[in-house]
């Protein structure tokens, strides 16, 4: 994975939780790059460390509880060595992160136009009546209905995808090179999902923003990535280009992913489900293919005793060899 | 009777206040007379608009929300006033999947007294009997039983809320308002809900009032669907005459904003979907009325409703 010419590069990182005296990496040596006008999509399990990956670029972990390991590269500064101060100048101007709990991102106390007012006198020279102005234009381009009336409400007043397009305004206001969204449209009913992905793509034209879009909604990713990453249990298992992941994914989780999407007129059958659970992130398996417990119909020498990621074609990546003998449970094995 | 929960002409209005003296100016219309029945051990499914009032009414449905006016019938019995509720044990049996997981679960309060808390209102149980009750309920929705002990800002936001699904099943109650009960789930967990869900309605009989912006998982969950806009509702029908014979405009719209899962197409989708937008923009005056407000449901069939002009009664 080249680095050329890329706006951020993830090196090597590893993000820990401590639990007891022990830390427990949550994002386990994880590398990757993002390139100017590119949007990289993270897809990957629920509580596999797409959030965790995504607050450690924007350095919001307290150095208490976390420990940060690895380089992550924004311009020939290593983020993960930058203070406090020179971070606050980074956040929001250089890199907007749409938050996944927009209620827990907003400030209950404050009026929402002061909430985005704030990042504008933080980053911006504008006076107060051009802030006031462009308060009411970013609520506006986010689709609110009526932002006059919502710019002097409350977060609690608000619904929950108005809550969620009032963290996107604040993301973009300050147009940062790099966007990281977190979960931006899962609140939002389909069209004004619509209108915000056009936005940010439209944003991305004037500004050649890199975008890091965290999904669970892989019709989402199918309309706007450009690549894919795929993580489990802290790891990146599968990356690729968009259409090759679609049309020929190769990694057993990635195919178990999309084996589980609801299909037309199945309503009587039950829904495919992965075997198994994800174990709390005390006890995830570290050593080995991580995905090795959730299908135990593989034989265990199918799978590679220290599980690399593999080039199995120009630019499509695959962690471990358990994906050249893969079938699921109800099919033959090809072997 | 098959008739769980009858909604007659539900209002909710928030006052908005403002000025020196922070007098009321004004009134957002959230939920502006709504008319439907939630049958017995049937999913009903309630899409729209953000902002559009679903989580209003799922919030006066359990008594979260003050009701500006209208009726709210629970087996026949009229439970809109909150004294009423209590003699029959409505609370226990109308329980709320809440849109914001972590909100609705208290920080400072571990995993076990958070799922525990509905059942120590209506039930005695030994300790030993309800870490048993807790473990199964996390079992049920896919977490390890090491969970039990920790608090909400320990999990990721897909964990939270399964959290929350867990605590809603716990007083077996008999309807459930899920409000976007699977929107942070990756497709395994949210499969294994969604199957979970389904095989309790068969076992006990629930009916859910099923919140969602995902349509495909309404269309796979649900058997009556309402579309929402504006506080009030443009179409009412069946999964099939929802998805294959949509009437109004917005429903059109709805259903052409939907993403696909087909890189090769991506252009030609996005054509359609702008194409659609556009025609809603201009036909936008023959499904409101002056003031933008959505007209009332015409009768298309036993099943199907939809917004339209009433034109006999204009005497065109
Ligand atoms: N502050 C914390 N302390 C301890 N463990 C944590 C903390 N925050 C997250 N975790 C754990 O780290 C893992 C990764 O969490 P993260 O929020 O990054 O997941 P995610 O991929 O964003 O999931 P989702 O799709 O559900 O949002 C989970 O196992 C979670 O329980
Ligand atoms: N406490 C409140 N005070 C004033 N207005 C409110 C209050 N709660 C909700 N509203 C308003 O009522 C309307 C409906 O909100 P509601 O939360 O029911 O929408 P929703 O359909 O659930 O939207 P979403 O899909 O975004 O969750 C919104 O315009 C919102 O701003
Ligand atoms: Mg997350
Ligand atoms: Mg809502």
């Amino acid at each position: 994975m080249s680095a050329k010419g890329s706006l951020l590069e993830i090196n090597n990182l590893n993000t820990g939780f401590r639990i007891k005296d022990e830390y427990y990496n949550a994002v386990d040596n994880v590398s990757l790059t993002l390139a100017k006008n590119e949007i990289l999509a993270i897809v990957g399990e629920s509580g596999c460390g797409k959030s965790t990956l995504a607050t450690t670029i924007m350095g919001l972990h307290n150095a208490q509880n976390t420990r940060i390991e690895g380089e992550i590269f924004y311009k020939d500064l290593d983020l993960t060595k930058l203070n406090e101060v020179l971070y606050n100048k980074i956040r929001g101007n250089d890199i907007g992160m749409i938050f996944q709990d927009p209620l827990s991102a907003l400030n209950p106390l404050m009026r929402i136009e002061d909430q985005i007012a704030e990042s504008l006198s933080y980053h911006t020279s504008l006076t107060k009546a051009q802030q006031e102005q462009r308060v009411l234009e970013l609520l506006d381009q986010v689709g609110i209905p009526n932002p006059k009336r919502v710019a002097k409400q409350y977060p609690h007043e608000l619904s929950g995808g108005m809550r969620q397009r009032v963290i996107i305004a604040i993301a973009i206001s300050c147009k940062p090179p790099i966007i990281i969204a977190d979960e931006p449209t899962t609140a939002l009913d389909v069209t004004i999902q619509a209108q915000i992905l056009d936005l940010l793509k439209n944003l991305q034209e004037e500004t050649e923003a890199g975008i890091i879009l965290i999904t669970h909604d892989l019709g989402v990713v199918a309309e706007m990535a450009d690549r894919v990453a795929v993580m489990y249990a802290g790891q990146i298992v599968e990356q690729a280009t968009v259409e090759e992941l679609f049309t020929n994914p190769q990694h057993p989780y990635t195919r178990s992913l999309l084996n589980s999407i609801p299909r037309e007129d199945e309503f009587e059958q039950e829904l495919h489900v992965i075997e198994g659970t994800v174990p709390s992130l005390k006890n995830l398996p570290r050593t080995g293919c991580r995905f090795a417990p959730r299908i135990p119909w593989i034989a265990a020498e199918e799978h590679e005793e220290n599980p690399e990621l593999h080039e199995v074609s120009p630019d499509h990546w695959v962690r471990c060899t358990c994906y050249k003998h893969f079938h699921f449970r109800d099919e033959e094995g090809e072997a | 009777m098959t008739e769980l929960i009858q909604i007659k002409d539900l209002k909710v209005h928030y006052p908005i206040r403002s000025g020196f003296f922070n007098r009321v100016t004004d009134y957002v219309y959230a939920v502006d007379g709504v008319n439907f029945t939630i049958e017995k051990g049937k999913t009903y499914g309630l899409v729209g608009e953000s902002g559009s009032g679903k989580s209003t009414i799922g919030k006066a449905i359990v008594g979260l929300e003050k009701t500006t006016s209208g009726q709210i019938l629970y087996d026949g019995k009229d439970v809109t006033k909150r004294s009423a509720r209590h003699a029959i044990g409505y609370n226990k049996d109308v329980q709320m999947i809440f849109q914001d997981a972590m909100s609705s679960l208290n920080p400072k309060k571990r995993v076990i007294d958070i799922i525990a808390e509905p059942i120590r209102n209506f039930e005695r149980l030994s300790d030993q009997e309800e870490k048993k009750k807790v473990k199964s309920l996390l079992d049920i929705v896919g977490m390890p039983e090491d969970a039990l002990y920790k608090y909400p800002h320990e999990f990721s936001g897909g964990q939270r809320q399964r959290l929350g699904v867990a605590r809603a099943v716990a007083t077996n109650p008999k309807l459930i308002v899920a409000d976007e009960p699977v929107s942070a789930l990756d497709l395994s967990v949210q499969a294994q809900v969604l199957n979970f869900m389904k095989r309790i309605q068969e076992e006990y009989g629930l009916s859910y009032l099923f919140i969602s912006h995902d349509l495909g998982v309404v269309k796979y969950m649900c058997d009556t669907i309402a579309i929402m806009t504006k506080g009030r509702f443009v179409e009412i029908g069946t999964r099939e005459e929802i998805y294959t014979n949509p009437q109004h405009i917005y429903t059109k719209r709805l259903l052409s904003a939907i993403p696909k899962i087909d890189v090769a197409h991506r252009k030609e989708h996005m054509e359609t979907r702008r194409k659609v937008d556009q025609e809603y923009h201009t036909l936008q005056k023959e499904y409101y009325d002056e003031a933008g407000r959505v007209y009332d449901l015409q009768t298309l069939n036993a099943t199907h409703q939809v917004a339209l002009r009433n034109v006999e009664s204009e005497g065109v």
